[in-house]
């Protein structure tokens, strides 16, 4: 039952994606990446991991992916777009060697030995206090990092975004230069 | 494990017939009631105070021509309105929708899939949600699909943030993410509804809620008096039908959280039994969101963001943070 739902998940997740790869139209890449984020998330779910199917549901289909949407905006997502390939070879040769190296790195530590728990999650607790449980107990100090980090991103965001936030762009513009707007008029 | 399977196909039709059903009879409903408010009588002439427009809405939904604009992508522009509708029906699967009963000697509990993360489970599915009308407006070759769409990312996005915080709070008095635990922890009697101990969570849910659903003074994806239709602009037929079919379940959704999370869930009520309560209280709600519409204003893009980031996110945050020092 659960081989027939993992296979059915994997070939849908690498079929998706390699639409994402291969595709020339930016709506149908970014359509079936969201699709193939969701999926994942049914990974998770097969592995009893329900708390981190969510997360993932939350946080890369609901979040990363809509503001991938948002910046698709700007252009014309509806026509093919035109690739700029002057060596083919080269392309393909790169991007082969890096898909092989991460290939590698992934399935070097399952093949080499198998993979053990290294914290074995106290008994009676459900999944998502076992999660809470390790995170503030032996994986404290890389979660608060984690945190500081994603503070200090938040600010630096802020900083960059909000020089003359509170003035509305078409006034910046007339106050920048008027010459250029009356040349424009005229 | 097959009688498991089968009793959750039949949960899933039943739950589908129902909740589609009930976005039918809501049109009506909604334009009856904004007519007993704004003292108009709504519709008159099909059948007796014209309950039967339900079925003349139908059938010019279903046979209307189904329209594909040339400069469209015809394969997203179809996919969009099933991705509104799935996600709205999916979210609906986690929620414990009646108290268990009895039927020829088996026991049903009317809730599809029983996870114990229920609550994060449905916000999940409704954000996953802002991809029908995302797809849909990029999809259509027209300025105004673009302009919808663009403002339903700005909106689902800064309003699941108060949604999440929110329902923090309360998540931390019930130490829990199942709505049955929720529902259990309010057991006996109106004192014990978490509303009384949360009532900022319960109105900074309420405000994301209609945000969420896209419902009016926050609907500005599909304003009619700014952008034509936003990302419907397009749609026409059964396509279009099926984003109203989702805002509809979606709305059902919210009522039901609200009153799992909020308002005692389906705990018998005084002399009303469970089911009945349950059903009272997100019927109220659904009211409530058409009250709203009729009694509020549009509001402005920029009011939006200003009231979700300048307003209700700190509020949710002081309010977890209180939560967290008193409880």
């Amino acid at each position: 039952m659960e081989a027939i739902a993992f296979y059915t998940f994997s070939i849908l997740i690498t079929g998706l994606f390699l639409v994402t790869v291969f595709s020339r139209n930016i709506l149908y890449a970014m359509s079936s990446l969201a699709a193939g984020m969701v999926l994942i998330s049914g990974l998770f779910f097969i592995m009893r991991a329900d708390f981190l199917g969510a997360v993932q549901l939350v946080v890369y289909s609901g979040a990363i992916m809509a503001l991938y949407a948002f910046g698709m905006m700007f252009f014309d997502a509806t026509r093919d777009v035109k690739e700029k390939n002057s060596s083919a070879s080269s392309v393909f040769l790169l991007s082969g060697i890096s898909a092989v190296i991460l290939v590698a790195i992934f399935a070097a530590p399952a093949i080499g030995e198998h993979i053990k728990p290294l914290v074995t999650a106290a008994k009676g607790l459900d999944n998502t206090q076992a999660i809470g449980e390790i995170l503030f107990t032996k994986y404290l100090i890389p979660f608060e990092v984690a945190a500081v980090m994603l503070l200090v991103a938040m600010v630096a965001g802020i900083v960059l975004a909000s020089k003359k936030m509170d003035q509305s762009l078409s006034e910046i513009y007339q106050d920048a230069d008027p010459e250029n707007e009356l040349k424009e008029q005229k | 494990m097959s009688g498991f399977i089968i009793a959750t196909v039949i949960k899933a039709i039943v739950v589908l017939a129902i909740i589609s059903a009930l976005a039918g009879f809501g049109t009506y409903i909604e334009r009856k009631i904004l007519a007993f408010i704004q003292r108009r009588l709504g519709p008159m002439h099909v059948g007796p105070y014209g309950i039967l427009q339900i079925a003349a809405d139908g059938i010019k939904l279903f046979t209307k021509e189904d329209f594909i604009p040339s400069g469209a992508n015809r394969l997203i522009f179809k996919i969009a309105p099933l991705i509104t509708a799935a996600t709205a029906f999916i979210a609906l699967a986690a929620v414990p929708l009646l108290p268990e009963f009895h039927l020829f000697g088996i026991t049903v509990r009317p809730i599809v899939a029983d996870l114990n993360i229920g609550l994060l489970f449905v916000i999940a599915m409704m954000g996953v949600g802002l991809y029908g009308p995302l797809l849909a407006g990029m999809a259509q070759e027209n300025k105004w699909g673009i302009i919808g769409s663009a403002r339903t990312a700005i909106q689902f996005l800064s309003y699941e943030v108060v949604t999440g915080l929110s329902l923090l709070a309360p998540i931390m008095l019930v130490g829990s993410l199942s709505l049955i635990d929720f529902n259990n922890y309010q057991a006996g009697g109106i004192a014990n509804w978490i509303v009384w101990k949360q009532p900022l969570a319960f109105i900074l849910f309420l405000i994301s809620g209609f945000a969420e659903t896209n419902r009016t003074p926050f609907d500005l994806l599909e304003n009619e008096a700014e952008i034509i239709a936003g990302y419907a602009t397009e749609y026409s037929g059964m396509r279009w039908g099926m984003f109203f079919i989702g805002e509809y379940a979606n709305m059902i959704t919210i009522g039901f959280l609200a009153s799992l999370v909020f308002l005692g869930g389906f705990n018998p009520l005084w002399i009303i039994p469970g089911a009945i309560a349950i059903v009272l209280k997100v019927s109220f709600f659904f009211f409530l969101m058409l009250w709203v519409r009729s009694a509020w204003p549009h509001i402005r893009p920029d009011q939006l963001m200003w009231l979700c980031w300048k307003v209700l996110m700190p509020l949710a945050v002081i309010n977890i943070l209180i939560t967290g020092l008193v409880a």
